[in-house]
C-alpha cells in the first residue's frame, strides 16, 4: 500500500496542481485575468444571488386565465364563422367551464357546420417524432345538433410549452432592451419561468417589465359611460366595456374586435409632446398595419378610438383626420420612466399569456457583502481550528492530514470553478462542513494504524494495514454521505442546491486527497525518515 | 526525530466501556427525548417559515441608528395585512417583518411587498432582503421536502441492505429516524424557523449519522466474521469501543467547523448551524448507544448460538491481538 509507481506519483501531483491552477483565477482582478496566459484555466466562480445581491423571481403561466381567454376568443371566432354566408343558425353559444358549447337550429346543416367548425380546432405544430398533429381543441358534433369544443389535454400541454418558450423570448428582448443587468431566464418545470437578476436592490422595475402582458389594442369607441351606468345595463352585443386608466368612474364601451394590435407595430420610442412637453410614446406601424390604420381613420374622422393596454384604456383620442403616414403617438399621463417602459414593452412584443409571480427572493447588496465576509471568516476559523486540532491529536501525521486538507480545498474549489458552479452562502457552509468530513478519512486511517501498531505489527506493516483496512470503511461512509447529498440536490432550489453540490464534490475530492494524497505523503516520509515507531 | 511528540489522546486507548449494559439508562433517556419531541411537535409545533407556510418575510435595516420598533409596528399594522410579526435580528438596526399568506391567490402576496416598500420607503430603511413565497410554491416545497426525506431514508436502507445484511439496514434506519425526530424536537423547542434550510440540515444530519453508524457496523461485521464463537453482545461492545476514538474525533472536528460557522458565519446560516450542532451531537450519541446495541435484537449471526450473558470486556486486547 505504501509503494507508488512513478506514474502514479506524477498523476496525483498533476491532479492537485491542476486543482491549484483552476483556483487561481478566482483571486485575480479582471485586468490580471486579461493578461493571464490563454492555455491556463480562466473560469471564475460565480457568486450566487445571496452573496452578490439580486432578485430571484419565479413566474408561472396563468393557465386558467389563458384557457378562459382562449375560450372567449374561440366563441367569437365561432360566431363569425357561423354568421358567414350562408348563415348557419344556432342558439346558446357560450363558455361552459372549460368548453365552448352551442346548439344548431337546423339539423340539416350539421355536415356544413362540422366542416366549418373543424377549421377552428387550431392544429399545433407537432414535434417531428410524434405521428399526426395535435389539435388544441377536440370537437364533438352530436346528432341532436349539440356542438362542443373541449380542451385537448395534450394540446393544452403543448400550448403551455409554446407559451413558456415564447414568453422567455419576449422577456429576454425586454430585459436586453433595459440593458443594465444580465439576468438569466430559464424554464422551470412545465409552466414556470425563473428570472434571476444579479445586483438589483429593488426589482420593481424588472417586475414591471417582465410581468406585464403588454397587450396593446386599438378599439373604436361606441360610447363613454359612468361606472354606475355600466352596472345598470349589460353591454350592447358586439361591444365590450373597458375602464379608464386614471379615472375609474369612466367606462368606455368599445367594439369587441380590435382595429389593430401590438403586432401591427414596427417600432416604439419615447418622446415628448411638442405642445405639453409631457412624455409620450411615438409608434410606427408596419406597412400592412399602416394601410389598415389609414383606411379605418379615414372612415371614422371625428370619432374617438381607445388605446387599450392590458384591458385598461390609456387614452381615447378623437380622430381629427386620416392618419396615413403609419405613425402615431400615445399620450396618457406618463412619467419618463413609465413612457420608457411602455416603449420597451411595445418593442419587445406582448406575452402570450399572463405571468404571475409565485416566488420572489431578493437580497440587497449590503446583506450579500456581509454574508461574503462572514463566510470567509468562518472558513478561516474552521480551517485553522481543524488544522491545529489534527496536529494536536495526531502529531506529524496530523500535519500530513492538514496538507491533504489544503490539497482537498484546491481540488474542491477548482472543480467547482471549472464546472462554473455558483457559490452561495450554504455552499460556503458546505465547504466548511466538508473540511470537517475530509479529515474523517484521515481519522479512520490513523485510528486503524494505532490499533494495528498496538496489536504488535511492525511500523511499516501498521501504516500499510491502516490504509488497507480503512479503505472499505471510507468508501462506505462516503457513499452514504453522497446519497444524502443527492437527495438534497433533488430537494433543493438555488442555495440548497449549492450546498448539495459542494457537499457532493467535496465528498469525492476528499476520497482522493485523504486516501491518495495522504498515502503518498506518508510513503514519502517513510522512505525518507525510516520511522522506528508509528508516531501516534 | 523531529516530528511532534506526544499527540494528545482525547479518547484513551483500549477502552472497554460496557455499552450493552447501559441499556437501562440509555433506553429511557432516548424514549423520554422522543416523547418530549413528539409532545413539543404536536403542542407547540415547529415555527414553520415562509418556505412551507407561504407568506412574506422582509428584512429591513434602519439607516439612522437603532430601529424604532413601536413606530415600525404601527406603520406595518396600519397596512391591514393580518398576522404580522416584527422582531429584531442580529442587532438593533436590523428588523425582520413577517407577514402571513394573504387571502386572494398569488397576486395578493405581491401586493404585500409593494405596500411595505411604499410605507417604509422614505429613506429611513434599507431593504436587505425580501422573500415572498406564494401558496402554490409553499405547498410544493413542503411536498418535495417530505419526499426528499423519504427518498433519502429509502436510498440509505437499500444501500445498507446491499453492503450488509437487512438487519443492519433496519437498525441504521431506526437510528436515523431517532435522530431526525430529536432534531425536529429541537426545532420545536427552540422555535427556530423551520424552512428549506432546516430540512437540508436534517438531511445532512441523517447522512452524517449514517456515516457514523456504518463505521461501527463495518467493525461489527469484521469481528463477527473473525470470531465465530464470541457472543453478539460482546462483539457489539468490542466494535463500539474499538471505533470509539474515531467516532468522537470526527464528531469533534465537525463540531469545530460548525461552531466556527455558528459564530462567524453570519445570521443567515445561524439557524442551520445551530440545528447541525445539535444534530451531530445526537447522531454521535445515537450511533454509539443505539445503532450498534439494537443489533442485538436482530439475529445477525447466520447460525445462531446460545448467547452467553457474561461480560467479556477483558478479552478486548486479546482479540485485537489475535486479529493481527
Amino acid at each position: 500500500m505504501l509503494y507508488f509507481p512513478r506514474w502514479q506519483v506524477v498523476l496525483i501531483l498533476l491532479v492537485v496542481f491542476a486543482g491549484f491552477l483552476a483556483v487561481i483565477p478566482n483571486f485575480l482582478s479582471k485586468d490580471m485575468l486579461a493578461r493571464w496566459p490563454s492555455f491556463l484555466p480562466k473560469n471564475q466562480m460565480v457568486l450566487g444571488l445571496d452573496l452578490q445581491g439580486g432578485a430571484y423571481l419565479l413566474y408561472e403561466v396563468d393557465r386558467n386565465e389563458y384557457v378562459q381567454k382562449r375560450l372567449r376568443d374561440l366563441t367569437s371566432d365561432v360566431r363569425k364563422t357561423l354568421l358567414d354566408n350562408p348563415r348557419i343558425g344556432y342558439t346558446g353559444l357560450g363558455v361552459q367551464g372549460e368548453t365552448v358549447q352551442l346548439r344548431l337550429r337546423d339539423l340539416s346543416q350539421i355536415a356544413d357546420a362540422r366542416a366549418r367548425l373543424e377549421k377552428l380546432r387550431n392544429p399545433l405544430n407537432a414535434s417531428l417524432l410524434s405521428a399526426g398533429s395535435v389539435y388544441e381543441f377536440d370537437l364533438t358534433v352530436g346528432d341532436d345538433g349539440l356542438v362542443r369544443y373541449a380542451y385537448n389535454s395534450a394540446g393544452l400541454t403543448q400550448r403551455m410549452r409554446q407559451i413558456v418558450t415564447q414568453s422567455i423570448h419576449v422577456i429576454d428582448r425586454r430585459i436586453n432592451d433595459l440593458g443594465t443587468t444580465e439576468p438569466s431566464i430559464q424554464q422551470q418545470g412545465d409552466n414556470r419561468i425563473l428570472v434571476e437578476a444579479p445586483g438589483l436592490g429593488d426589482p420593481q422595475r424588472l417586475k414591471d417589465l417582465v410581468g406585464q402582458t403588454a397587450q396593446l389594442e386599438f378599439h373604436m369607441v361606441q360610447d363613454e359611460i359612468t361606472a354606475d351606468q355600466a352596472k345598470a345595463s349589460p353591454p350592447k352585443p358586439g361591444t365590450t366595456r373597458i375602464p379608464d386608466q386614471t379615472n375609474p368612474n369612466i367606462i368606455y364601451e368599445v367594439d369587441e374586435s380590435a382595429l389593430m394590435t401590438g403586432e401591427d407595430l414596427a417600432d416604439a420610442q419615447t418622446g415628448f409632446d411638442q405642445q405639453t412637453s409631457e412624455p409620450v410614446v411615438n409608434f410606427r406601424l408596419t406597412t400592412g398595419g399602416g394601410r389598415k390604420f389609414g383606411e379605418v381613420t379615414a372612415k371614422n374622422v371625428g370619432r374617438p378610438f381607445a388605446i387599450v393596454l392590458d384591458n385598461v384604456v390609456i387614452s381615447a383620442p378623437v380622430i381629427r383626420q386620416a392618419i396615413l403616414g403609419g405613425s402615431g403617438q400615445i399620450s396618457g399621463s406618463f412619467t419618463v420612466e413609465s413612457a420608457n417602459n411602455l416603449a420597451i414593452l411595445l418593442r419587445a412584443g406582448s406575452l402570450p399569456a399572463k405571468l404571475t409571480i409565485v416566488e420572489e427572493r431578493t437580497v440587497g447588496a449590503s446583506l450579500g457583502a456581509d454574508s461574503i465576509h462572514a463566510g470567509i471568516m468562518a472558513s478561516i476559523v474552521a480551517t485553522a481550528g481543524i488544522a491545529i486540532f489534527m496536529i494536536v491529536c495526531y502529531g506529524l501525521l496530523g500535519f500530513f492530514a492538514d496538507l491533504a486538507l489544503v490539497a482537498n480545498n484546491f481540488l474542491m474549489i477548482g472543480i467547482l470553478t471549472t464546472l462554473g458552479a455558483t457559490l452561495t452562502l450554504p455552499g460556503i457552509a458546505g465547504i466548511v462542513l466538508t473540511m470537517g468530513m475530509a479529515v474523517d478519512a484521515n481519522v479512520l486511517i490513523y485510528e486503524r494504524m494505532r490499533e494495528e501498531a498496538h496489536a504488535g505489527r511492525s511500523t511499516i506493516a501498521a501504516l500499510d494495514t491502516g490504509f488497507r483496512r480503512a479503505f472499505a470503511t471510507i468508501i462506505d461512509s462516503h457513499l452514504t454521505a453522497l446519497i444524502a447529498a443527492i437527495a438534497l440536490f433533488e430537494l433543493g432550489s438555488g442555495p440548497i442546491r449549492g450546498f448539495a453540490v459542494t457537499l457532493a464534490i467535496g465528498i469525492i475530492s476528499t476520497l482522493f486527497t485523504a486516501y491518495l494524497v495522504t498515502r503518498l505523503i506518508v510513503s514519502g516520509w517513510v522512505r525518507w525518515a525510516r520511522p522506528k515507531v508509528v508516531p501516534l | 526525530m523531529s516530528y511532534f511528540k506526544i499527540p494528545l489522546r482525547i479518547v484513551p486507548d483500549n477502552t472497554t466501556l460496557p455499552f450493552m449494559d447501559w441499556a437501562r439508562i440509555r433506553t429511557p433517556i432516548s424514549l423520554v427525548l422522543i416523547v418530549i419531541s413528539f409532545v413539543l411537535f404536536f403542542t407547540v409545533g415547529v415555527n414553520e417559515g415562509i418556505d412551507f407556510k407561504g407568506g412574506s418575510s422582509i428584512e429591513v435595516h434602519s439607516v439612522n441608528g437603532p430601529a424604532d420598533m413601536g413606530k415600525l409596528r404601527s406603520i406595518v399594522d396600519g397596512l391591514g395585512l393580518g398576522d404580522v410579526q416584527i422582531q429584531n435580528i442580529g442587532n438593533e438596526n436590523d428588523v425582520l417583518i413577517r407577514v402571513a399568506t394573504q387571502p386572494g391567490g398569488e397576486d395578493a402576496q405581491q401586493a404585500v411587498v409593494t405596500k411595505v416598500r411604499a410605507a417604509l420607503g422614505g429613506g429611513d430603511y434599507e431593504f436587505r432582503s425580501v422573500e415572498v413565497v406564494g401558496p402554490r410554491v409553499s405547498g410544493e416545497l413542503a411536498r418535495t421536502g417530505t419526499l426528499a426525506v423519504i427518498f433519502t431514508m429509502a436510498g440509505i436502507m437499500i444501500y445498507i441492505w446491499f453492503r450488509f445484511e437487512w438487519q443492519f439496514g433496519v437498525a441504521a434506519v431506526a437510528t436515523l429516524v431517532h435522530d431526525a425526530i430529536l432534531t425536529v424536537g429541537f426545532f420545536a423547542a427552540t422555535q427556530i424557523d423551520f424552512n428549506l434550510t432546516s430540512l437540508a440540515a436534517i438531511l445532512t444530519i441523517i447522512g452524517y449519522s449514517l456515516n457514523d453508524t456504518v463505521v461501527i457496523f463495518d467493525r461489527i461485521r469484521e469481528i463477527l466474521r473473525r470470531y465465530k464463537q464470541m457472543p453478539v453482545r460482546d462483539i457489539i461492545d468490542l466494535a463500539t469501543n474499538q471505533t470509539l476514538a474515531r467516532t468522537i474525533m470526527t464528531s469533534l472536528t465537525l463540531e469545530l467547523a460548525l461552531v466556527s460557522l455558528y459564530f462567524f458565519g453570519g445570521p443567515v446560516v445561524r439557524s442551520f448551524t445551530a440545528a447541525m450542532i445539535w444534530g451531530i451531537f445526537v447522531a454521535t450519541a445515537s450511533s454509539i448507544f443505539i445503532g450498534g446495541p439494537i443489533l442485538v435484537y436482530f439475529n445477525i449471526r447466520p447460525r445462531p448460538e446460545k448467547a452467553k450473558p457474561e461480560k467479556s470486556a477483558a478479552d478486548t486486547a486479546d482479540t485485537t491481538a489475535a486479529g493481527a
